[in-house]
């Protein structure tokens, strides 16, 4: 019983690392409804400028987050503005294609410059646990990611409540034209709200390379991850990428401690298969108006 | 009287389809101006291209004495002029007061935003009643009113309406076009787009007769005929 009460809470926390890695993904989904398929390299990306500046400076991986967090802003913005921007509206495949083209070009540096060796960030914190009773323990490096995840949603869905900013995108995402018309700039608004998503993947990066290991082509790991947790959550919402992150996080560890580690994967794409079937547009989402 | 607007010899084109054809008209500052015309006369296209979410493919719109062809809709709404679209286009996933604040989106606007929502307040006392609940849970009519309103938040010194009586009731109608005569007296010039002939002649200083995207006729309401207008509007 124990044993299952761990697994729980290792699922929940878990939950907590996916959601803040699925909801940059979301985020744009939901807003420029684009399909970033290089979300998962743009993460790994950042687990690398973690370990260089970690390496250069000698810094600990969660400052040197907070360098890598503008820079993967200016990378976001720059991507969208320059490159993305230009095939929005000329249908769903060409901006699929071009993420796509960014993701291997993304893929490849990455390769090229780091080697295929795999990386971790080190932390004392890593073998680190929270005793709760004498056989129950939290491991302290996923109850760090479990509390970032939850804290980057709940500021992200106070961005969008509150201020301008967030409204004028969900407003461009509602309607681009009446928002051309109502003042609002949507190539830069979307170029702003990748940014914002880029801030995620960065702080996504630091939790990924902190908790478990990365080589230049785990991107589309993580990229089906954020899959998963969009589908079951719905897209653009953000208490649904929450609560997508835990049921799938509760679903890997669950099917795993029944059936062992191999069933891990199975269990979760199980999970995003019933929702497929049950609800479409997931727990959260809205259902898209017919055309 | 000056112009506060000029279209001067435009075309437009939407690919290989001509939709205006070397049009020019005159919009004097303060007065209403109708523009009537079927379905198809290329109205919508026309102010669309004014509010600049159509870029005309020759001739010159000229606002204040300055050239805007060519600029983005946000930059010619920090001019001061403002198009209420057709079909209202509120934003379905924001409430009644976020309409209203994207209204008031361009820096100058935001600053006295609390002051112009006020007065939009007054002028449309409903929308203070609803201000926390979903744009698209109005009525049509309440919808109009949101959209103009929204508009109004710009501060403009001139709005666009595209269609502002399509699909509402004659009550509600009346009501919405009484709030325009009070807007225009508080100094806004208008120009509207108008299928309701009776009621846009009644309203305007000036009318402009579209037809196969030309101005076929113009002139003060009182001195066209109505022989006149049906000619022209219809092309027969």
């Amino acid at each position: 019983m124990e044993v299952f009460i761990q697994t729980l809470i290792n699922g929940l926390l878990l939950g907590g690392i996916y959601a803040a890695v699925g909801i940059g993904l979301s985020m744009i989904f939901g807003i420029v409804r684009l399909v970033n398929l290089a979300h998962g390299d743009l993460m790994i990306l950042s687990s690398y400028l973690i370990l260089v500046i970690t390496g250069s400076f000698g810094l600990n991986p969660y400052l040197s987050l907070a360098a890598v967090i503008p820079v993967m802003f200016i990378i976001g913005f720059i991507i969208q503005k320059y490159i993305l921007n230009r095939v929005l509206g000329m249908g769903m495949e060409p901006p699929l294609i071009v993420a796509f083209g960014l993701s291997i070009i993304l893929q490849n540096t990455l390769l090229l410059v780091f080697s295929p060796d795999a990386q971790s960030l080190e932390t004392p914190l890593s073998i680190k646990s929270i005793p709760i009773t004498e056989t129950l323990s939290i491991p302290a490096i996923y109850f760090v990611g479990f509390l970032v995840g939850v804290a980057v949603i709940l500021a992200l869905q106070l961005f969008f409540q509150f201020t301008y900013l967030g409204r004028a995108i969900r407003a461009a995402s509602d309607d681009d034209e009446a928002a051309q018309l109502m003042g609002i700039n949507t190539g830069t608004t979307y170029a702003v709200a990748m940014g914002i998503a880029m801030i995620t993947a960065a702080i996504a990066g630091a939790l990924i390379g902190t908790t478990f290991t990365f080589f230049p082509h785990t991107g589309p790991t993580y990229l089906i991850i954020s899959f998963g947790v969009v589908i079951i959550g719905g897209a653009g919402s953000m208490i649904g990428t929450l609560v997508g992150g835990f049921i799938l996080g509760l679903a890997q560890l669950v099917g795993s401690h029944f059936f062992g580690s191999g069933y891990q994967l199975l269990f979760g794409y199980l999970i995003l298969f019933i929702v497929l079937v049950i609800r479409p547009q997931g727990i959260f989402g809205r259902k898209e108006r017919a055309a | 009287m000056t112009a506060l607007l000029q279209v001067q010899n435009v075309n437009i084109h939407y690919g290989d389809l001509q939709a205006i054809w070397d049009t020019s008209l005159d919009i004097p500052e303060d007065r209403i101006v109708s523009i009537i015309g079927a379905n198809g006369a290329g109205k919508t296209t026309l102010l669309k291209a004014i509010a600049g979410a159509l870029t005309p493919s020759s001739g010159k719109i000229i606002y204040r004495g300055r050239e805007i062809n060519g600029l983005k809709p946000h930059q010619i709404l920090a001019l001061g002029l403002s198009l209420v679209p057709e079909g209202r286009r509120i934003f379905p996933r924001l409430t009644v007061l976020e309409n209203l604040l994207i209204g008031a989106y361009a820096s100058k606007a935001r600053r006295k935003r609390k002051q112009t929502l006020s007065s939009v307040y007054d002028l449309f006392p409903i929308l203070a009643e609803r201000a926390n609940q979903l744009g698209t849970n109005l009525s049509g009519g309440e919808q109009q009113m949101l959209a103009i309103a929204r508009s109004l938040m710009s501060d403009p010194e001139i709005i666009l309406f595209d269609e502002v009586s399509l699909g509402l009731a004659p009550v509600v109608i009346k009501t919405i076009y009484q709030r325009l005569k009070e807007i225009n007296r508080s100094g806004v010039t208008m120009v509207l787009v108008e299928q309701d002939i009776q009621r846009s002649l009644k309203t305007a200083d000036y009318t402009f007769v579209m037809q196969k995207g030309q101005i076929v006729l113009q002139g003060m309401p009182g001195k066209l005929t109505e022989k006149e207008v049906k000619k022209a509007y219809f092309g027969i």
